[in-house]
């Protein structure tokens, strides 16, 4: 009664019955973060108050600049926005990986490894998500913030392309943070390393100046840098009328257009997954 | 016909050799007992079983399924609890019953019909409404129970099930796993309680240091030993030259083996016979010397007795001899991979 042992992580024909198991599963993942979110809301709280006070502080900083002090004569809580934006959605993903590792060190991930998992990837899906959905209200409380500050509004076209780029990037942070959960000895390695990444990943990108101020070398790095290729769409969406046709970003290697910009982004994120999903599944090996 | 198969199964974690070509056959339908001093890999055999850990080398088969190669269709079919509950403090226990159903795709009608049963069957309706993060031992145990048994597996796996456990909830847990062996469900249990495993189990295996070093029904194991125990007294509390003297009176005897003074119990004396007519032998010989008999009882050999044969030293002195070399901090930073 030997079955034949096909190794369903990866290519299997995936029929009807895997995919509606597959959704069954992400969802029952998904629903336990939000029941854990509504029952202990202070995490959602401080998360939408924290960008908040970023945008209104650091949008006072600079608040007197003389005109013409940014490219394209842009107050600087226009240009600011954008980056608060990415740099809250990017710090909330980045920190996706902390339940995880708590599951594994009391043991909870055992129940779901015990379990057959369509995919171990579900555990990741869930978690883009949650955080998804939580950036997303992030951003609209900074966008809303951002508005009556005088700051100006992306538009319906702009909230569009805010939405599918934080998802992009949501995706990518958050499969990292997830990788990493399973691949560092505990909880403390892991928030050394969020608290290491988090920091000069904002100061070197362009969510708090553009690309001309910025030495050479820090130019060359924000330039490289993920989080600028999600930050200077979205920022395109706040300076005028949204086109990704147009140049939005002056690397040292070259101008980016709009389209470009998200391209990479997207590449980027397709790559961490497939580095990171043999961690998942690693776990018997 | 044997529901597992384990084959050599070596396991180390860094230097310490956790499984030692350890190899075992489950039949399908039995209610199986591991047992063993802590530290004799059970933990870690069961791991291997369940999916969560792959061995160095060996083999592992479960229901025709060779594990190593498809753990998904395995773990379709067994459940497993483990011996450190894990609960979401912030889900109630119908909930987390919800999220286990789903990861086992039962359809939500087929889930929530399955989750009303196994909530009155265990007792649980009273608080399976409130957060898991007020539950006692006995109830995260049963909730546990419930989460293992949801799918309808053929094989439950169980760590030390009623460790830590009440007698009251214990006994319930009995229960539940005689209910499921004669449903035709196999229970793998780990234990290092012999009375659990005795009363339990209708097939055991013993294990130390990574090996299994007995194996077969309580009784086979017991008759294998061969001989009764013995307990002699010749007074109601002896001092140690009398016994000295009885001992070496009785060592006289044809078909008396291991004669021991025992202190701990007023300085009776332990001894095997290895048929009917030793006694008769022995209080002939006592007789000869006017030595009277206070009290003489005879037994069947226990498990500790058949432990103690098998490793030349009794549970109780296997368990305080590991108590002191394990690094209990490294092993659960390690386990919970
Ligand atoms: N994660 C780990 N890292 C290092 N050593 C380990 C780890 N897990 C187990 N060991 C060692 O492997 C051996 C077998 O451990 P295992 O947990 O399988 O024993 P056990 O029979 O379940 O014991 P117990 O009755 O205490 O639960 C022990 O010597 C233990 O110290
Ligand atoms: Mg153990």
């Amino acid at each position: 009664m030997k079955t034949n042992s096909v190794d369903l992580s990866l290519s299997t024909s995936i029929d009807d019955d895997n995919i509606s198991n597959l959704i069954q599963e992400i969802k029952a993942l998904t629903l336990r973060l939000f029941i854990q979110l509504i029952r202990r809301p202070s995490t959602l709280i401080a998360g939408i108050l924290q960008p908040l006070i970023w945008l209104i502080l650091f949008g006072a900083l600079f608040s007197n600049a003389p005109d013409g002090f940014l490219p394209g004569g842009l107050s600087y809580g226009r240009f600011l926005g954008a980056g608060v934006i990415v740099f809250t959605a990017f710090s909330g993903a980045l920190n996706a990986g902390l339940p995880v590792m708590f599951d594994r060190e009391f043991g909870f991930l055992n129940r779901l490894l015990v379990a057959p998992l369509i995919s171990r990837s579900s555990i990741v899906f869930a978690s883009v998500i949650y955080i998804t959905v939580i950036s997303l209200l992030q951003s609209f409380a900074i966008m809303g913030t951002a508005a009556l500050l005088g700051y100006g509004w992306p538009g319906s076209g702009g909230i569009l392309l805010v939405s599918l780029t934080l998802l992009i990037l949501v995706f990518a942070v958050t499969a990292l943070s997830l990788g990493m959960a399973f691949a560092l000895p505990g909880h403390i390695e892991l928030i050394a390393v969020i608290f290491v990444i988090n920091l000069p990943l904002l100061f070197a990108s362009t969510a708090l100046a553009p690309i001309s101020y910025m030495p050479g070398w820090l130019g060359w790095l924000a330039a490289l840098n993920p989080l600028t290729f999600a930050i200077e769409p979205i920022r395109a969406a706040y300076s005028g009328p949204l086109d990704l046709g147009l140049v939005i970003l002056h690397a040292p290697y070259g101008d980016l257009n709009g389209y470009e910009c998200l391209g990479i982004l997207l590449g980027i994120t397709i790559g961490l997954f497939l580095l990171i999903r043999p961690l998942l599944n690693r776990k018997l090996a | 016909m044997h529901v597992i198969e384990l084959h050599e199964l070596v396991k180390s974690y860094g230097t310490v050799q956790a499984l030692n070509g350890l190899t075992l056959c489950v039949p399908e339908g039995s209610l199986y007992g591991l047992l063993g001093p802590n530290g004799a890999g059970k933990t870690t055999t069961l791991r291997i079983l369940c999916t969560l850990l792959a061995p160095d080398s060996g083999e592992v088969i479960f229901s025709g399924i060779d594990v190593l190669k498809d753990p998904r269709a395995a773990r379709r079919k067994l459940g497993y609890v483990a011996q450190e509950v894990a609960v979401d403090k912030i889900l109630t226990g119908r909930e987390l019953l919800q999220l286990q159903g789903d990861i086992y795709h039962l359809p939500v009608k087929d889930r929530e019909i399955r989750i009303n049963e196994l909530v009155e069957r265990l007792e649980m309706s009273s608080w399976i409404n409130r957060r898991c993060g007020t539950y006692s031992g006995g109830m995260r145990r049963r909730l546990d129970l419930a989460s293992g048994l949801l799918h309808k597996p053929k094989l439950l796996v169980l760590d030390e099930p009623t460790v830590g456990l009440d007698i009251e909830s214990r006994s319930a847990v009995w229960q539940i796993l005689k209910e499921l062996r004669s449903e035709g469900v196999t229970v793998l249990l780990s234990s290092h309680y012999l009375e659990e495993v005795e009363a339990l189990s209708d097939q055991i295996a013993i294990l130390d240091q990574g090996r299994v070093i007995a194996e077969g029904t309580p009784e086979k194991l017991k008759n294998e030993l061969g001989g009764d125990r013995v307990t002699l007294r010749v007074r109601e509390f002896s001092t140690t030259e009398e016994s000295e003297k009885v001992r070496r009176l009785l060592k006289k005897v044809e078909g008396v083996r291991q004669v021991v003074v025992n202190r701990a119990q007023g300085f009776s004396l332990n001894l095997v016979v290895d048929d009917e007519g030793a006694l008769t032998r022995i209080r002939e010989e006592l007789d000869k010397d006017e030595v009277y008999i206070f009290s003489l009882t005879q037994s069947k050999p226990s498990l500790d007795d058949v432990y103690l044969q098998a490793t030349g030293r009794t549970l109780m002195d296997a368990e305080l001899a590991v108590a002191g070399k394990r690094d209990v901090k490294l092993e659960t930073k390690q386990s919970m991979r």
